[in-house]
C-alpha cells in the first residue's frame, strides 16, 4: 500500500475549505489594504487603513471591551467552574449521590444550548427597565434604590452584558472539569485524606495539578470565544449605549454593513484574527506542555 | 481527619442548589408570563403566578412571524449540515488518522485553525462570493458554509479518535481484499459510531444557534432561522413586553428540547472533545 493514497480521501474536504475558508480569508486579508466600498473596483491604499486604526478611539475601545468579555467569558466562568466542580463531584456526588450532581450538572449547562441570540432576548425581557423582573424584584423587596436601567445606562451596559455571558458560559468550564475529574485517580485523593488534608488543600493539591490540561482547553476555547462574541451584544444592546459595549466583531460588522467601508472593516476583522490564531497557538503549545508532564 | 458531619453537608448542597436555581430562574419566569395575559402582566407585573392559561400572546407572535417556516428552515439547515459536515470530517480524518498521510501534522495543523478563525473575517467575502454565484439569501449558502466550518472541529476530533484505531482490524480486512473506500464504509464508520453520535448532534446545536453568517446571509423572512428571526426582532426594539416574553419562550423550547433529547451525548461529547 503506498503511503499517500490515501490522500484521495482529502480531496472533497481540501476543495471545500478553499472555497469557504482559504480564498475568502485571503480575499479579506487583501481588502484591508483597499479602500474597498463594496462596489465599483477596489483601489491599493497600502497600510492606510491601519494607521487609521491607530488613532480611531472606537476601534481601541472596542478591543479594551474585549479584555472585559475575557474576563466575563473565559477568567471568571473558569474559576467559577473549577470551584463548582471540585464541589459537585467531590462532594455532593460522594456524600449525596451521583444522581443529584448530574441534576445540579444539567442546570449549569442549560444555557449553554440555548441560542445566543435568544438568551440576549430572555435577558433584556428581564432586565427592561420599566416593568422587567429584574427591577420589580428589587421593588419588592424594599431595594427600589438599586433600580437601573441595567442594559441602556452606559456606566453599566458592560457590566450587566458581562454578567449574562457568564451564565451563558458557566456550563462549559463545569462539565469539562467534572468529566475531567472523572479520570483522576482517586487514591491521590484518599492518599492526601489520610495526610489530614482538608477540602481546600485537596483542591489545590490534587485537583488541580490533575486537571491542568482541561483547565488550559477551556481557558483557550473561552477566550477565543470571549474575542468573537457578537450576539449576545447584537441582540442585547447593539454595542450601545453610545459604544458603551461595543466589541470588535460588531464594530467590523456595522463597518462591513452598515458604514460599508469594507477595506477598513477587513482591516478591523484582520487585526481579530491575528490575535486569535496567536492566542489559538500559545494555547495549544501550554495544552502540549501540560498534557506532556 | 475530620468527618464532615450533615451539619456542614448541607449547606453546601443549599449552596449549590440555590446556585443552580439562579441558572434555571430565567428560563421559570419566561415560562411563567408567556402564559398571561397583557393586563395581567400590566396589572400584576413580572413576578406574579398566572390566573389561567392565555395562550393567544403565543399564537400571535407564532403567526405574527411565520414560527413554522423558521422552525423548518432551521430543521433543515442544521440536519444537513450535522450530516454534511460529519461525512465530511470522516473523509478527511480518514486520510489523516488512518491513511496517516503526508505532512498529516500541518494538515492537521492547519483544520485547527481554520475552526478557530473568527467568521468576522471571512463574512464579507462570504457574502460577496454568494451574491456572485447566485447563492446569496439561500438556505443552500448557509449549508454550504457552515458544513465546512464545522467539519474543522470535527476533522480535528476524528483524527484523533482514529489515530488510536487499532491497526490490526484495517490490516486484516485488507488482507482479506477490502479497498479502502471498503474499509471506511463498512468497518471504519460502523466502530466509530459513537463519536459520530457526538460529532451529529453537537453540529446540528451549533448550527441551530449560529448568529452572525446567517444574519448576513438569510435577509428574507421566508429564509431565515429561528435564530435569525428573533434576533432581528430584538434588534428592531418594537417588540412589546408579551411580544418579547413569546419569542423567549419560543426560542427557549426547541433548546430545551435538545437539551433534554440530547443530554447524554452532549455531556459525554463535550469530555471527549476536550481531552483530545
Amino acid at each position: 500500500m503506498r503511503r499517500d493514497s490515501h490522500a484521495l480521501f482529502l480531496l472533497p474536504g481540501v476543495l471545500a475549505f478553499l472555497a469557504v475558508v482559504v480564498v475568502p480569508f485571503l480575499m479579506n486579508t487583501a481588502v484591508g489594504f483597499t479602500d474597498w466600498q463594496g462596489v465599483g473596483s477596489p483601489h491599493w491604499s497600502g497600510l492606510a487603513n491601519y494607521r487609521e486604526l491607530l488613532r480611531d478611539t472606537e476601534f481601541w475601545t472596542s478591543f479594551r471591551h474585549s479584555l472585559f468579555m475575557v474576563v466575563a467569558m473565559a477568567l471568571l466562568p473558569t474559576a467559577l467552574g473549577l470551584v463548582l466542580a471540585a464541589a459537585l463531584f467531590d462532594y455532593i456526588g460522594k456524600h449525596f449521590g451521583t444522581r443529584i450532581a448530574a441534576v445540579l450538572r444539567a442546570c449549569f449547562y442549560l444555557p449553554q444550548v440555548l441560542p445566543v441570540a435568544v438568551a440576549g432576548i430572555v435577558w433584556s425581557w428581564i432586565l427592561a427597565p420599566d416593568n422587567g423582573s429584574l427591577n420589580t424584584l428589587l421593588k419588592a423587596v424594599g431595594l427600589g434604590s438599586w433600580q437601573q436601567d441595567w442594559l441602556g445606562d452606559p456606566d453599566i451596559a458592560l457590566y450587566t452584558v458581562m454578567g449574562v455571558l457568564v451564565w451563558v458560559q458557566l456550563g462549559f468550564p463545569l462539565v469539562v472539569f467534572m468529566a475531567g475529574l472523572g479520570r483522576v485517580d482517586p487514591q491521590l485523593y484518599e492518599a492526601a485524606e489520610l495526610d489530614g488534608a482538608g477540602w481546600w488543600r485537596r483542591f489545590r493539591h490534587v485537583t488541580l495539578p490533575q486537571i491542568r490540561p482541561e483547565v488550559y482547553v477551556v481557558l483557550t476555547w473561552c477566550t477565543i470565544a470571549a474575542l468573537k462574541v457578537f450576539g449576545a451584544v447584537y441582540v442585547l444592546t447593539k454595542g450601545g449605549p453610545g459604544g458603551a459595549t461595543d466589541v470588535p466583531s460588531y464594530f467590523s460588522f456595522t463597518t462591513f454593513f452598515e458604514k460599508t467601508q469594507v477595506g477598513y472593516g477587513s482591516a478591523i476583522s484582520t487585526v481579530l484574527t491575528v490575535i486569535v490564531l496567536a492566542l489559538a497557538v500559545l494555547g495549544l503549545k501550554l495544552q502540549n506542555r501540560a498534557e506532556a508532564t | 481527619m475530620t468527618r464532615p458531619t450533615a451539619v456542614r453537608r448541607y449547606p453546601v448542597l443549599l449552596a449549590l442548589c440555590l446556585a443552580a436555581l439562579f441558572m434555571v430562574v430565567p428560563f421559570l419566569i419566561v415560562a411563567v408570563n408567556a402564559v398571561k395575559s397583557p393586563a395581567e402582566y400590566s396589572r400584576n407585573g413580572p413576578l406574579s403566578l398566572p390566573h389561567g392559561l392565555y395562550l393567544d400572546g403565543l399564537k400571535d407572535f407564532w403567526q405574527r412571524v411565520d414560527y413554522s417556516r423558521k422552525l423548518v428552515n432551521s430543521t433543515l439547515i442544521s440536519a444537513s449540515v450535522a450530516l454534511l459536515a460529519t461525512a465530511l470530517s470522516v473523509l478527511n480524518a480518514y486520510a489523516i488518522g488512518i491513511g496517516r498521510i503526508r505532512f498529516r501534522t500541518w494538515v492537521l495543523a492547519f483544520f485547527v485553525l481554520a475552526n478557530m478563525l473568527p467568521q468576522e473575517a471571512l463574512v464579507y467575502p462570504l457574502y460577496y462570493l454568494s451574491k456572485q454565484a447566485g447563492l446569496y439569501d439561500t438556505r443552500l449558502s448557509v449549508i454550504i458554509v457552515f458544513t465546512v466550518i464545522q467539519s474543522a472541529f470535527g476533522t480535528y476530533l476524528l483524527s484523533a479518535v482514529l489515530g488510536q484505531f487499532p491497526r490490526e482490524i484495517v490490516e486484516a480486512a485488507r488482507i482479506d481484499g477490502a479497498n479502502k473506500w471498503q474499509i471506511l464504509v463498512r468497518i471504519v464508520v460502523p466502530v466509530s459510531r459513537p463519536t459520530l453520535g457526538v460529532l451529529l448532534v453537537f453540529f446540528f446545536i451549533w448550527t441551530w444557534n449560529e448568529f452572525l453568517l446567517p444574519l448576513v446571509m438569510l435577509i428574507s423572512n421566508d429564509n431565515q432561522t429561528v435564530s435569525v428571526a428573533l434576533g432581528v426582532l430584538q434588534g428592531q426594539r418594537l417588540m412589546d413586553a408579551t411580544m418579547t416574553n413569546a419569542a423567549a419562550l419560543l426560542g427557549v423550547l426547541p433548546a430545551i428540547v435538545f437539551f433534554l433529547v440530547f443530554q447524554r451525548t452532549l455531556t459525554r461529547g463535550i469530555a471527549v472533545g476536550a481531552v483530545k
